[in-house]
């Protein structure tokens, strides 16, 4: 009898945390989604909706013309290719760097290995704000520790900056690559290189065939950091590449666009006042969300690699 | 003539950290020593070069002194970084420590709990603070009562409390939204965490009768303490170079628009210095009560 009454006590107190835990969990989840949900209803209401008290979550009259203007003010063809080649070569690159670096320092005694790392830690506490000018004016004047004397060349405008910093890790939150791939191999059992290296394969051969493939989780989760952070960077885009238009900048220009045009065309709008807080609330989360589409669709199909992979890499050390 | 193992390894070493060490070098040490002597200067561009005109303490003067809202936005943006720094570590580890549990829908609960660091970056952020219908939203969530008054209300005649712990734990909750969206990555890390934990570990000690109490605070929380630095570096540097971070913004302002180049240093410098004061108070305080587990 006392036996019964601890079991069924014991499935009580089980049934009690899981209903708190579901409870806690959809509360949590909730709050993650509101300012997605939000965004969306907003994006897909006319202005009256948004003035109108009563509406609220469901537009009244949804419409696609929020999306329309910004689609075509924002140049979004020509803004997303660009910021999807951007961001793809800088994170390919940045992935090949720090990889490379990571397997360096995780798998190399030598003189100097700690102090790299502190050196790639530092990288990461020092904000870019702090250097993005001297980092101008060097690409801007450009000549390459002082070999070319007073021909200095202009890397601004060009997909240099960004090549050579990503290519040696120093570009934005390489610090963090660096410390996940280092976390990463030295993960990894050190008999699989031995046994390569004793068959006859040298450094790199070893690198490339054995330690890369086995790394590709670490890869995939470095590789997602990078290419969300540089898709939407702002401050790196607007200082090295102003005379080009990439997503965040579009964005940022379509609003006045948008309201510039349509005070020329529709004297109506703006006498009466749409050319607002409210007309320009839509125009921004309608932008917003074709800015993170993309970040979602890849996310949505990388998600369960990268969660599981973050758990492989043992962030631990 | 083939090297040894030993001496190819030492070789190695230096040929895969040299894209590194260059870069650091060219692209940021060389740039951070600039930062720090622009700060004493005044930075004039002519077509082909620039120029320094040497202002010595100045710039800072100007920052401290001078400026009508620097002093004051960096000791807020200050005072809420480590206010929100527990709260979001707190959290994260909680967070960690329920994901890591077996449940149904698991895998759909971790994907939306790391959706915000797709979001929550840069320019979105930024647009987000003076959005109106984002604006509209918060002020309807504290009118109906979401943490902040209702909370007051129901503490005010409290004389167990006092009024400095109250503003905290009202200020904790009204904040709640904020420190979910910003543990993303930071629940990855302590995830990865709890997941690298030996089980044998756990077998050993519930052997020898440790309650899930007992459990928690001697296995799973000295082996995780490792990662709190970790995270709380990480948290600090998130929210330093945050797009909506007051600081940053007065920063870029003041260099594009404001006193120069100059002044706009010298207020990075005095940010990043005090940043790097915090960082390393705080490690010198954790790194001693951290617990290194070798195997």
């Amino acid at each position: 009898m006392l036996m019964m009454s601890t079991a069924a006590l014991r499935r009580l107190n089980k049934w009690t945390i899981s209903v708190l835990r579901t409870i806690l969990l959809i509360g949590i989840c909730f709050v993650i989604l509101l300012p997605l949900i939000n965004r969306l209803s907003t994006a897909l209401m006319p202005v009256e909706d948004l003035y109108d008290q009563s509406v609220r979550w469901i537009p009244r009259n949804p419409t696609l013309r929020n999306f329309q203007l910004v689609w075509v003010h924002m140049e979004y063809v020509k803004a997303f290719t660009n910021s999807f080649l951007l961001a793809l070569t800088t994170s390919v690159l940045q992935v090949a760097s720090c990889t490379l670096v990571g397997y360096g320092l995780a798998r190399f005694r030598f003189p100097g290995n700690g102090l790299i790392f502190a050196m790639a830690i530092f990288t990461l506490i020092v904000p870019p704000q702090l250097i993005i000018v001297p980092m101008y004016l060097n690409f801007r004047f450009f000549n390459f520790m002082g070999l070319l004397g007073d021909n200095t060349i202009n890397l601004i405008g060009t997909y240099w900056p960004f090549i050579l910093t990503s290519m040696t890790g120093t570009g934005f939150r390489n610090g963090l690559y660096i410390f996940i791939m280092r976390q990463f191999f030295r993960g990894m059992p050190r008999e699989l290189e031995e046994a390569a290296f004793i068959d006859g394969a040298g450094l790199f051969r070893t690198f490339f065939r054995v330690m890369l493939p086995g790394s590709i989780p670490g890869l995939i989760v470095a590789f997602l950091f990078s290419f969300v952070w540089q898709w939407n960077d702002y401050l790196y885009v607007t200082t090295f590449m102003s005379n080009q238009t990439f997503l965040p900048q579009a964005l940022e220009a379509a609003p006045g666009r948008i309201g510039r045009m349509l005070s020329q065309t529709d004297a109506l709008a703006s006498s009466s006042g749409f050319l607002d807080n409210h007309f320009y609330s839509l125009i921004n989360n309608a932008g917003m969300l074709l800015v993170i589409l993309p970040l979602l669709i890849l996310y949505l199909f990388m998600q369960r690699h990268f969660v599981e992979s973050i758990e492989r890499t043992g962030i631990v050390g | 003539m083939r090297l040894s193992f030993e001496k190819q390894k030492k070789i190695g070493g230096f040929l895969f950290t040299l894209p590194f060490v260059i870069g650091f070098f060219l692209f940021f040490l060389y740039p951070l020593v600039q930062a720090v002597i622009f700060s004493f200067n005044e930075l004039v561009l002519t077509s082909t070069t620039f120029e320094l005109q040497p202002r010595g303490w100045e710039n800072y003067r100007y920052a401290l002194q001078v400026h009508p809202e620097f002093t004051r936005t960096f000791v807020e943006v200050i005072g809420q970084l480590l206010t929100r720094l527990p709260l979001i570590i707190a959290f994260s580890f909680f967070a960690a420590t329920l994901l890591n549990q077996e449940f149904r829908g698991r895998a759909l609960v971790r994907a939306l709990f790391f959706l915000p660091v797709i979001m929550s970056a840069g320019i979105v952020m930024r647009l987000e603070m003076n959005d109106y219908s984002v604006i509209m939203l918060q002020a309807a969530r504290s009118g109906a009562g979401f943490g902040g008054a209702a909370l007051r209300n129901l503490f005010a005649d409290s004389a167990y409390m006092p009024s400095w712990l109250l503003d905290y734990v009202i200020g904790a909750a009204e904040s709640l939204p904020i420190v979910i969206r910003s543990s993303g990555v930071q629940i990855l890390i302590f995830l990865a965490g709890l997941q690298s934990i030996p089980r044998e570990i756990y077998e050993a000690v519930s052997v020898e009768g440790a309650t899930p109490w007992e459990r928690f605070w001697l296995v799973t929380f000295p082996m995780l303490s490792p990662l709190l630095l970790t995270n709380i570096i990480y948290t600090i540097v998130d929210s330093l170079t945050a797009m909506n971070n007051q600081l940053v913004i007065m920063i870029r302002d003041t260099m594009l628009r404001g006193a120069g180049y100059g002044a706009a240093m010298a207020m990075a410098m005095i940010y990043f210095v005090t940043i790097a004061i915090i960082l390393l108070v705080v490690y010198r305080l954790i790194s001693r009560k951290i617990f290194y587990y070798v195997d």
